[in-house]
């Protein structure tokens, strides 16, 4: 396979097949808390996209050239220290910069800092011992894999807010269910690609 | 043994070092003049980013109340609106704390019935029987419930036949003042030191006959009252929380305890 095809497949694989939310179950609580209109789902989708992929080719470097050998075992707490300053950084970069963004982002921005697929991404490549473009596709495919899952749960959030459920239903317990056979149905993809 | 420690501890200082470093330098050349009101607003703000204003949270609603105008009375925890009135110029009230209250204090124990009433369902019905349910007490709690079966937040328990409000729970939306049949339940200041636990108007004789902790009426508490603060009519207590102090000498001399601490659970 020509290199593309490779990428190409890579991506899908990690945004599809190997859901971060659907099948791996990373990332529940932005999934289940800001997916109520898609408005926000999409700005929290794009940050996650943002932060995963700056901060997958940060923790590679450190990973690299730093975390050698009997270091190893540092990796959860540096992973998390480089999370929390990025995204601190953007915060700071975005609020000057582009306010609107920042201002429509408000209080997810930070959130992301506790968003454990950024961690899970970062500490999976690194275990995996990817390259850094393997790492790179890994990281934006599984971002774009939480932007997919949480954009279709808010579309499907706010048709079920006019649908007559159940009194015992309502609220968090339909969307659990939702999730469910979201998950079911990504399930489907299994196979398809190795 | 002791270098791996040191190694880790070195690497994780240096690694946290330079992100301070970084983060510092970030601050300070992306720094932006805010409005000092923001920053003031965002202070008295309750904190806890529910969006119950509408707002992306709390920093979003201060600067909506300061480059938008927002509507500046829109923090229901918030209880210091007059303080954000002040910083943007406007005159606005603070509002309190409310909580319902139930003004009865005749439980099974300590008020005598008529007759057995069987039919356990709802208040509304008792009410309709003779006496205004099997107490003897004409204006006292029927005990069945009903304002704990309306109650959205679970703060009404009936505890031997006489409901008792969790003030921890009550947000005094007023449901179950609205179903109480014998009006029994007012939504007070949470602050008010001292309560009157009784809504009996008949005279004295006949309250000590139904109910051992009723109000006769004595008129005891206006008369010890520096404050002006708590009339007898209608041969029952009340007390002006706009003017209590909370001295608790009304309470105090209550032949009848029924003037409480207001904060008790």
């Amino acid at each position: 396979m020509s290199f593309f095809s490779t990428l190409f497949l890579g991506i899908i694989s990690a945004a599809l097949v190997n859901n971060v939310v659907l099948s791996r179950f990373l990332g529940l609580c932005p999934f289940l808390g800001v997916s109520k209109k898609t408005s926000t789902a999409v700005g929290m989708g794009t940050a996650v996209i943002a932060v995963i992929t700056l901060s997958s080719a940060i923790t590679f470097v450190i990973d690299h050239f730093i975390l050698r050998e009997n270091l190893r075992y540092l990796r959860t707490i540096v992973f998390i220290l480089i999370i929390a300053a990025l995204v601190q950084t953007v915060e700071i970069i975005l609020k000057k910069k582009i306010p609107s963004l920042y201002k429509a982002l408000g209080v997810y921005l930070p959130l992301i800092t506790t968003n454990c697929a950024v961690l899970g991404v970062a500490i999976d490549s690194a275990q995996k011992s990817y390259t850094f473009v393997e790492t790179m596709v890994y990281s934006v495919g599984t971002a774009v894999g939480f932007l997919v899952a949480i954009v279709l749960m808010s579309g499907i959030r706010e048709r079920i807010e006019h649908n007559d459920i159940p009194e015992s239903f309502k609220g968090m317990p339909i969307v659990l269910v939702t999730a469910g056979l979201m998950a079911i149905a990504f399930f489907g993809f299994k196979g398809t690609i190795g | 043994m002791l270098i791996p420690i040191l190694l880790a501890c070195a690497v994780i200082g240096v690694i946290s070092i330079i992100i301070g470093l970084v983060l510092g330098v970030m601050s300070e050349k992306f720094r932006i003049e805010e409005d000092p009101r923001e920053h003031a607003i965002r202070e008295l703000l309750a904190g806890s980013n529910c969006g119950g204003c509408g707002y992306a949270g709390c920093d979003a609603y201060a600067h909506a109340i300061v480059y938008d105008g927002a509507d500046p009375t829109l923090c229901a925890p918030c209880h210091e609106k007059s303080k954000i009135g002040a910083i943007m110029g406007l005159d606005i009230k603070d509002t309190e704390k409310l909580v319902a209250f139930v003004k009865c204090s005749g439980n099974c124990h300590t008020a005598l019935d008529n007759y057995i009433y069987t039919d356990g369902r709802d208040c509304r019905i008792a009410y309709s029987a003779p006496g205004h349910g099997a107490k003897k007490c004409g204006f006292g709690c029927c005990g069945l419930g009903t304002c704990a079966s309306v109650c959205p937040h679970d703060a009404i328990r009936i505890i031997d036949g006489l409901a008792h409000i969790d003030r921890s729970k009550c947000m005094a939306c007023g449901l179950c003042v609205s179903v109480c049949p014998n009006k029994l339940i007012e939504i007070i200041p949470d602050r008010a030191p001292y309560v009157v636990a009784c809504s009996s108007k008949w005279k004295g004789k006949n309250v000590k006959a139904a109910c051992s902790v009723g109000c006769i009426g004595c008129g005891m508490c206006q008369r010890v009252c520096e404050h002006d603060a708590i009339h007898v009519t209608d041969n029952l207590a009340k007390i002006d929380y706009s003017k209590c102090v909370g001295c608790g000498k009304c309470a105090e001399k209550c032949p009848c305890k029924i003037i409480t601490i207001g904060h008790k659970e």
